[in-house]
């Protein structure tokens, strides 16, 4: 059981040592610095249109959106166009929600058993603030970081920066003082959030119950990325220009490996090139499949228009012409109305016979 | 249904995205920028710790400088050669590095970085231009 | 039902997972759980592969020689052909937002029936056999090979789940264990591995036009039997009308509510219904017996069977030359209606775009599958004031309102019946939120799992709405509960019975029959269900003793 979080933990673990280790000790900083990560980039790019396009390439043969309010109905029942959207508009405005602000999570219910014999489904809102919170801070660390690969920086970069930074948290003891550079919300959100979602994974008897390795590893490995971050610009600190004159090489094609960056900064980089590549065959892909979930991303009138199932193939079926030929001689007697008028077989007796074993 | 045309778009405007930081720069070389030294500087070879700790940690090293100055009222800073020096951006650092300009804001403008040092410290070179 | 734990014990099931994996803990196939195996006749009849007698219970299957190659190639198709699927291979990443969503799980504590698991099941295997990742990392990477012990696994947890839907209102990617089921099921039958409470009515279904297997003279006899209790209540000989060429309105409805109580007094209510719009309007609405059955057991077996059977209703409405059809109250029928039945079976050209011609009203979001629901039908005529009706006939019931998984959560009608039910009933309370509409909890039966082999299960299931029925009933003297569904009428009255027995179960169109007031009819003196009705109950007590006499 506990196999799934140690072996995704020691991966995370061993991986910190190879890039640590590699570059630091065995100055293998052009591997690290420039070929892992472009190696990581196009694996990511090839895996992910691989992966879509696989996805497309099934074909999608039935309207089946799963309905969550009411129905277009008759004119004076309020529809819930949402919830139950009935046009394209309103399929992308639920598919907004549903990506945005995780709408269906929002959603979310514990069940407990109170007073003994009473079933009580409660409003559970943890899951949904901490997963949106570490999407959404990921996002922004993400958003950030392009600082590092653009020159001159775009202006809505460095306003993303203003705002992250713009709680100015400083510690100031005399034993301990940071918080220069200035302190991103978004880091520390994104560590924390982690943190939330790795606990309730190995600490809930449940989640531990449905928990892959595969569901372990993707969280140690950003909790190891955010954590070398936050190491890097807060506590051991690093040559920043050279960071992004690495950096700058990688996206201008003309790739350095400067030296003043330490193991860290590699494990860093190592760390985030693992996880791009990682990306296209794991579960991480729900960042793509969610746009395509046939239960969200289609319309609820499909009473209304006709959808197209391209390969609607023939089946046998049991016409009516067979089901009269069977039952015409009682469907006579009983008076219901026949196609074709009931003629009594020529051999009565052998019917006789049939009847009287009956 | 044919949805291919609609999830190519979303490939390509994903991967247009993701992919911001390689056309943004095309065509542009821009490599790190190169600290410019005054004659001062260079001739004082080294400043208050080495360069390699200087270059990382010259924000932590003044913000100490500012904590023991403004709150413990303490100037004098000796570093690990045992040299003396006043704690004082302005006085010291300035005096060398007169320079902002060339020697702190290329870096902290390529780096996208906005220390607010100049809120309160008046950037002298200004005045002797 | 002796065998049953206690309701007291089943409530307090202990829902903590085991300490050993999942995939480590290997599958108990147990008596109360798990159904019968299809009959090979049955099979036979419809042409399902591998027909032989056998039992889950039995250590030898009797499988094809290569049935870990049919498994194997049958996922592969599935794959290409269903996107859903696909994605939700996939895409999972195991939050657990669905676990205690399902009726099943919160039943029987079987941390197996938490969803997400019961998918992990195929998507094990689809890892092993489609992945790289999954084949290199063996179990590591949540992959496992197919062996009979998956197998066994999947054959007890496919039929553990009645593709409700719930989870897949809550899961943020909306991955639908309905959808895994349904696949689950398609594979399973490739090898011969069915239920016989589904693949005896598909059966029945092909040959005959319903479930029960009811030939044509003998569904006219089962109506005509309503006719005489109705003539009893209402003092009016109705005349139902089958298979009539002409006629305006194809009626289908689940063969159930012709068969079994209280089902079978929705369909008297049905039948009163048309009597008064003919009498009153003169609209001619028909019965088939060659599509006398709406629900589809054929969608609990393959989507191949789903159209084989669904393709009498076009068929039958277009041979009678119908205006279009009206679908009566039915859970999966209308989920297969909505969703599926003009994609397998249309386009229903042949038919007119559904107006009601009382009222005029253009059902607009039929427009292409030419098929009403008797909720949107009803609910129409009594917006426009064109049924008399007499809700304090209905005064002795106080109603509540379960909404079947599939027309809440595969259709949206929510409203419809709410509608109807406050216009016909003057005591009507609902459940509490989060236990209704498209969070509705499951009868625990649906999607073929109605046998009584596995009455423990159905307990468990029906658990949750069982105890929100029992608020109502502590809170607000609740005794009825009120469904659109054939199955809930056939389910929920051994779920109310174990659970909660002073509640009973209707059909919203038994109370409409309660409350019509038909032309000409006598003063009635009892309901449907030939019980007194209160109020009138004293005047008549001694008239009835007095004829009781007589007799």
């Amino acid at each position: 059981m506990n196999k799934h979080y140690l072996y995704a933990l020691l991966a995370v673990i061993v991986l910190f040592f190879v890039a640590y280790v590699g570059a630091e000790v065995f100055g293998l900083r052009i591997i690290f610095g420039v070929l892992i990560p472009y190696l990581a980039v196009i694996v990511f790019i090839a895996g992910f249109i691989y992966k879509v396009m696989g996805w497309a390439r099934s074909a999608v043969p039935f309207r089946i959106p799963t309905t969550c309010g009411q129905q277009k109905s008759l004119p004076w029942i309020q529809p819930n166009k949402i919830d139950c959207p009935n046009s394209t508009g309103a399929v992308v405005i639920r598919m907004i929600l549903e990506v945005c602000c995780f709408r269906s999570l929002f959603r979310n219910t514990k069940m407990s058993l109170e007073e003994g014999d009473k079933l009580t489904y409660r409003w559970e809102i943890w899951l949904w603030v901490f997963a949106l919170a570490f999407h959404y801070s990921f996002l922004v660390v993400i958003l950030r970081h392009f600082r590092l690969f653009t020159e001159p920086v775009p202006f809505f970069i460095q306003l993303l920066e203003k705002v992250d930074g713009f709680f100015r948290i400083e510690v100031l003891y005399d034993t301990i003082q940071t918080g220069l550079p200035g302190v991103f919300l978004s880091g520390l959100v994104l560590l924390a959030a982690v943190t939330f979602l790795l606990l309730r994974r190995i600490l809930l008897p449940q989640m531990r119950y449905i928990s892959l390795a595969a569901d372990y590893f993707p969280l140690f490995l950003i909790f190891g990325i955010a954590f070398t971050g936050i190491l890097m610009r807060y506590f051991t600190k690093i040559d920043v220009t050279a960071a992004k004159s690495l950096a700058m090489g990688l996206v201008t094609f003309h790739p350095t490996a400067p030296k003043g960056i330490g193991g860290i900064f590699y494990a860093h980089l190592f760390f985030v090139s693992i996880l791009l590549a990682y990306f296209p065959f794991s579960k991480l892909m729900h960042f793509a499949g969610v746009f395509l979930s046939p239960t969200r991303n289609l319309t609820t009138n499909t009473r209304e228009k006709r959808h197209e199932n391209p390969w609607n193939y023939p089946v046998p079926v049991h016409t009516y012409d067979e089901y009269e030929d069977e039952f015409r001689e009682k469907m006579v007697e009983a008076g219901l109305p026949v196609d074709k008028p009931f003629e009594k077989p020529p051999e009565t007796l052998s019917d006789e016979k049939a009847d009287s074993s009956a | 249904m044919n949805d291919k045309k609609w999830i190519i778009a979303g490939i390509v405007v994903f991967l247009a995205i993701f992919a911001f930081p390689f056309w943004y720069n095309m065509g542009k070389a821009a490599p790190a920028p190169e600290v410019k030294l005054t004659e001062k500087a260079k001739a004082a070879k080294q400043c208050v710790m080495p360069t390699e700790y200087m270059r990382a940690e010259h924000m932590q090293l003044l913000d100490v400088w500012r904590h023991n100055v403004v709150r413990n009222a303490e100037r004098e800073f000796v570093n690990t050669e045992g040299k003396t020096f006043n704690m004082s951006l302005s006085n010291t650092c300035m005096d060398c590095h007169a320079n902002k300009a060339d020697f702190c804001d290329k870096c902290h403008d390529y780096a996208s970085v906005d220390p607010y040092c100049w809120d309160c410290h008046l950037d002298r070179s200004k005045e002797n231009e | 039902m002796s065998d049953l734990p206690k309701p007291e014990e089943m409530l307090k099931t202990d829902r903590r997972p085991s300490a050993t994996g999942w995939m480590d803990t290997p599958v108990e196939i147990k008596k109360g759980i798990a159904c019968y195996a299809g009959n090979p006749k049955s099979l036979e009849y419809v042409g399902l592969p591998n027909p032989r007698t056998w039992s889950c219970f039995d250590e030898d299957w009797q499988l094809p020689e290569n049935w870990q190659e049919i498994i194997h190639e049958g996922l592969k198709e599935r794959l290409e052909r269903f996107r859903s699927f696909k994605i939700f291979m996939d895409i999972c990443v195991r939050c657990g937002a669905c676990a205690d969503k399902c009726h099943f799980f919160i039943g029987t504590g079987d941390p197996k029936n938490m969803p997400v698991i019961r998918a992990e099941l195929i998507r094990s295997v689809y890892r092993n056999d489609f992945t790289k990742a999954g084949k290199i990392l063996g179990s590591l990477g949540g992959g496992r090979k197919m062996t009979m012990d998956v197998l066994k696994e999947w054959w007890s947890y496919f039929f553990q789940c009645t593709e409700c839907r719930r989870c897949s209102v809550f899961c943020p990617y909306g991955i639908d264990t309905a959808e895994i089921t349904i696949m689950g099921r398609e594979l399973l039958n490739l090898i011969g591995l069915n239920i016989d409470w589904i693949a005896t009515p598909v059966a029945n279904c092909y040959r005959t036009g319903n479930h029960l297997g009811i030939q044509p003279h003998a569904f006219k006899d089962m109506i005509d039997f309503f006719v005489d209790d109705i003539e009893e209540v209402t003092g009016l000989k109705l005349e139902p009308q089958f298979n009539k060429k002409g006629a305006d309105i194809l009626f289908i409805t689940p063969s159930g509510d012709v068969f079994a109580d209280p089902g079978t007094y929705t369909t008297m209510g049905y039948l009163m219904l048309f009597h008064f719009l003919k009498e009153k309007y003169g609209l001619d609405v028909t019965w088939s017996t060659y599509a006398s059955e709406g629900g589809n057991f054929g969608f609990f077996t393959s989507h191949e069977m789903m159209k084989r059977l669904n393709s009498k209703m076009y068929a039958e409405a277009k041979r009678l030359g119908v205006k279009w059809i009206l679908g009566g109250e039915c859970g999966h029928m209308w989920r297969v209606i909505h969703q599926y039945m003009d994609t397998m079976n249309g386009p229903a050209d042949f038919l007119e775009e559904p107006v009601n011609p009382i009222t005029g009203t253009k059902f607009e979001n039929a427009r292409s599958t030419k098929m009403v629901h008797i909720a949107e039908f009803t609910a129409d005529l009594i917006k426009h004031g064109k049924l008399d009706l007499d809700p304090s006939r209905n005064d002795h019931l106080r109603v509540t309102f379960h909404d079947s998984c599939n027309p809440a959560r595969g259709m949206g009608l929510l409203d419809e019946p709410r509608y109807v039910i406050n216009k016909v009933c003057n005591n009507f309370y609902e459940m509490p939120a989060n236990t209704i509409r498209e969070q509705t909890f499951c009868c625990g039966s649906g999607a073929g799992l109605n046998a009584g082999e596995n009455m423990e299960l159905r307990m468990a299931g029906g658990m949750p709405r069982a105890n929100a029925v029992k608020y109502v009933h502590e809170k607000y003297g609740v005794n009825m509960l009120a469904c659109i569904c054939a199955i809930d009428r056939a389910a929920l009255p051994a779920m109310t019975e174990y659970w909660i027995p002073e509640v009973d179960v209707t059909g919203v169109h038994e109370m409409v029959g309660n409350a019509l007031i038909l032309p000409g009819e006598q003063k009635r003196e009892t309901d449907l269900r030939l019980e007194p009705l209160p109020g009138v109950e004293a005047e008549t007590e001694d008239e009835a003793k007095e004829e009781e006499a007589d007799e």
